[in-house]
């Protein structure tokens, strides 16, 4: 399946510009940014309630961008839900096979298996009103995925839900993907959501992709400091990069602690670049000895793990994360003196 | 002193008042109203029931003797010679023809109003009101100004007639006027905000995430308007028919004008009887016959209000 979109939306304000993404089939994939980034024009013009200004919409290699939204096998999971409050659940189930005017008894089966599939075959004929938000979700998803879609649209479809049960509703979508075999176009602002649950994920920016890639990729390899900065806590270091030895290139921070990590491009020595450096990549140890050296400025304790600020010596502050495996409270407190750890590879490279 | 008299009692009177009795003193409060309704809206009902079991006088009021004969002649004619009675249609086709162009009224202004009423809930915000707005403009006039300019659009010399005989659909005027078509257009221009405003109402209040959910389900435009938008602009719906319905039923005016008073309905006939023909009683049964048809109009709009609620709960 390709997709291509050069789309820019009216009144000049160009909500996408030249996006161009293949999704493939079977895939869970997700559109990741913060809000006013695009995802949802993206999304609304696949469903097909906004139209491309330029370029064209691909499914399973047949144009589908001059169409309405009756007319396109696909199918969306609303951010609020959307359910027609003067009907029952199954009468909501069953609206799009209605629609398509499938036969009585097909539709009272396929109405029956998709409340099963969500769980909540005994509410079939509660009202939709009368229904918690959890609820709702799944009478959502069952009436989405009744019509066996090729593609769903998912619009934000956790956020409106508590913690709890937005961390039970990720394992269910994922698992009700592989079963389905459905591709799953998920739209989300939450990086965990995305990490957790995708195949892919595309990030977007101000009507831009940012980067295209599996959720470790973009995680660990993040194509420049906008997706490094999203996706998670990083520490963005200005660096000079140095000479290269063996596949490591080194890179002196301010302050001239060096530190090695893989080149990327083809970058000369004594260029300005930007490194990324994940807080959990970053080792402490309590001897000032070893490493870097550097002085504990503040120190959080937050359960599976406690969060240092760490000052390198004439350098930088760092975010370091400590996984808390055992008591190491002694000498890790704000003030002391520590050895800071960054193996070679640790730190990322950016461009751009 | 005697202000600082006043001032003290003054201040037991309320003091008095507030140490009442919630009930007691809703009542007092509400006694002005009542006072109201029950003079110039109960009494006179009252009056005209009974007088409507009363005999006529020779040159109009009322003898005070008890008969049926109101009611009789509403559907029967004695005759004057033998005082036998024969079944006359005239009356009843009277009433019928004020339910049926009140009928019609409804449909035309539910046809008209619908589409307006969706046109204006489906604009921004801002303009919304400023339609609202021009949608209420009739009624700064008064009803039988709007009427009279009726009958000058519709006149065979009227507007109307020449723009159709320029346009070359009819090469002599059409007589629109005095006609039945002429009352029926008279109520639908009356009285179709009473269907646009309420139906806005409902319309304005649909949460329209739920038409892109229909449209993304399969549903085409008249599905979507079959399933979603009229289901869930009912009440709406509802509530506009009998708003227009019951003015239409009762109409005077434009039956009057318009129907030049030769295509009665029954505001016409209760007129006539209580003015030229000095039958009071005929009059005032008419008048019941009225207010019972209305009434069962209320009773099924409440009935089907309350099934509607208790569908939702």
């Amino acid at each position: 399946m390709t997709k291509v979109f050069q789309a820019g939306s009216a009144e000049s304000v160009t909500a996408l510009d030249e996006v161009s993404l293949a999704i493939r089939d079977n895939e869970f994939f997700t559109l990741l940014g913060p809000s006013g980034c695009g995802k949802t024009t993206l999304l609304r013009l696949i469903a097909g309630f906004e139209q491309v200004t330029q370029g064209n919409i691909l499914l399973f290699g047949d144009d589908v961008a001059g169409l309405p939204p009756h007319k396109r096998p696909i199918n969306t999971v609303f951010q609020h839900y959307a359910l027609f409050p003067h009907m029952t659940v199954a009468e909501n189930v069953a609206f799009g096979l209605r629609m398509l005017r499938r036969d009585k008894a097909e539709i009272r089966r396929t109405v029956e298996t998709m409340l099963t599939l969500v769980k909540m075959p005994e509410l079939a004929d509660r009202k939709s009103s009368q229904l918690s938000g959890g609820q709702q979700q799944r009478v959502a998803l069952a009436r989405a995925l009744a019509n066996h879609p090729r593609v769903l649209l998912l619009d934000e479809p956790l956020s409106a839900l508590d913690l709890k049960l937005r961390q039970e509703m990720r394992l269910e979508l994922k698992t009700l993907q592989r079963e389905t075999g459905i591709t799953f176009i998920f739209v989300t602002h939450d990086q965990e959501e995305a990490l957790t649950m995708s195949d892919r994920i595309a990030v977007l920016q101000a009507g831009r992709i940012q980067q295209v890639g599996t959720p470790d990729t973009i995680y660990e390899q993040p194509a420049n400091s906008f997706v490094a900065n999203f996706m998670g806590e990083t520490n963005l270091l200005p660096a000079v990069l140095g000479t290269a030895e063996r596949d490591m290139i080194s890179c002196l921070l301010e302050g001239g602690a060096e530190v090695l990590a893989q080149p990327v491009g083809n970058e000369a020595a004594g260029s300005r670049v930007t490194l990324s450096l994940r807080p959990e990549r970053i080792v402490l140890s309590a001897d000032p000895g070893t490493g870097l050296a550097g002085r504990i400025t503040d120190r959080l304790y937050r359960g599976t793990d406690t969060s240092y600020r760490v000052k390198l010596e004439d350098g930088p502050e760092l975010l370091v994360y400590e996984q808390n495996v055992a008591d190491r409270s002694s000498g890790m407190s704000a003030g002391n003196s520590v050895g800071v750890l960054i193996a070679p590879g640790a730190a990322r490279i950016l461009v751009g | 002193m005697a202000e600082q008299r006043d001032a003290a009692n003054h201040a037991t009177w309320i003091d008095r008042f507030s140490s009442l009795p919630e009930a007691r003193r809703s009542l007092i409060l509400l006694s002005p109203a009542f006072a109201l309704i029950g003079a110039f809206g109960i009494a006179p009902l009252c009056l005209i029931l009974v007088y409507s079991f009363l005999v006529p006088g020779t040159y109009g009021g009322v003898v005070w003797e008890f008969s049926l004969d109101a009611y009789i002649q509403f559907l029967f004619e004695r005759d004057i010679f033998d005082g036998t009675l024969a079944f006359n249609a005239s009356y009843l086709q009277i009433g019928a023809r004020s339910v049926i162009l009140a009928g019609l009224a409804v449909v035309g202004c539910l046809l008209i109003g619908f589409p307006t009423a969706y046109f204006i809930a489906t604009r921004p915000p801002g303009l919304r009101n400023v339609l609202i707005f021009l949608v209420t403009v009739p009624f700064w006039t008064n009803l039988l100004v709007r009427t009279f300019s009726m009958m000058l659009i519709l006149r065979d010399q009227g507007p109307l007639n020449s723009v159709l005989m320029d346009i070359g659909i009819t090469g002599q005027p059409l007589s629109l006027l005095y006609t039945d078509f002429a009352i029926g257009l008279g109520l639908l221009y009356s009285f179709l905000p009473f269907m646009v405003l309420p139906i806005y109402a409902s319309l304005e209040r649909i949460d329209f995430r739920l038409v892109e959910a229909a449209y993304d389900l399969y549903a085409n435009r008249w599905k979507v308007l079959q399933r979603i938008l009229i289901p869930l602009s009912l009440p709406g719906i509802a509530g506009g028919c009998f708003l227009v319905f019951i003015p239409s039923l009762s109409s005077f005016l434009a039956p009057d004008l318009l129907g030049g008073g030769k295509h009665l309905m029954i505001s016409n006939l209760i007129a006539q009887q209580f003015g030229t023909a000095r039958n009071w009683p005929f009059g005032a049964a008419a008048a019941m016959i009225l207010l019972s048809l209305v009434l069962i109009a209320l009773m099924i709009y409440a009935r089907q209000t309350a099934r509607r609620e208790r569908k939702v709960v």
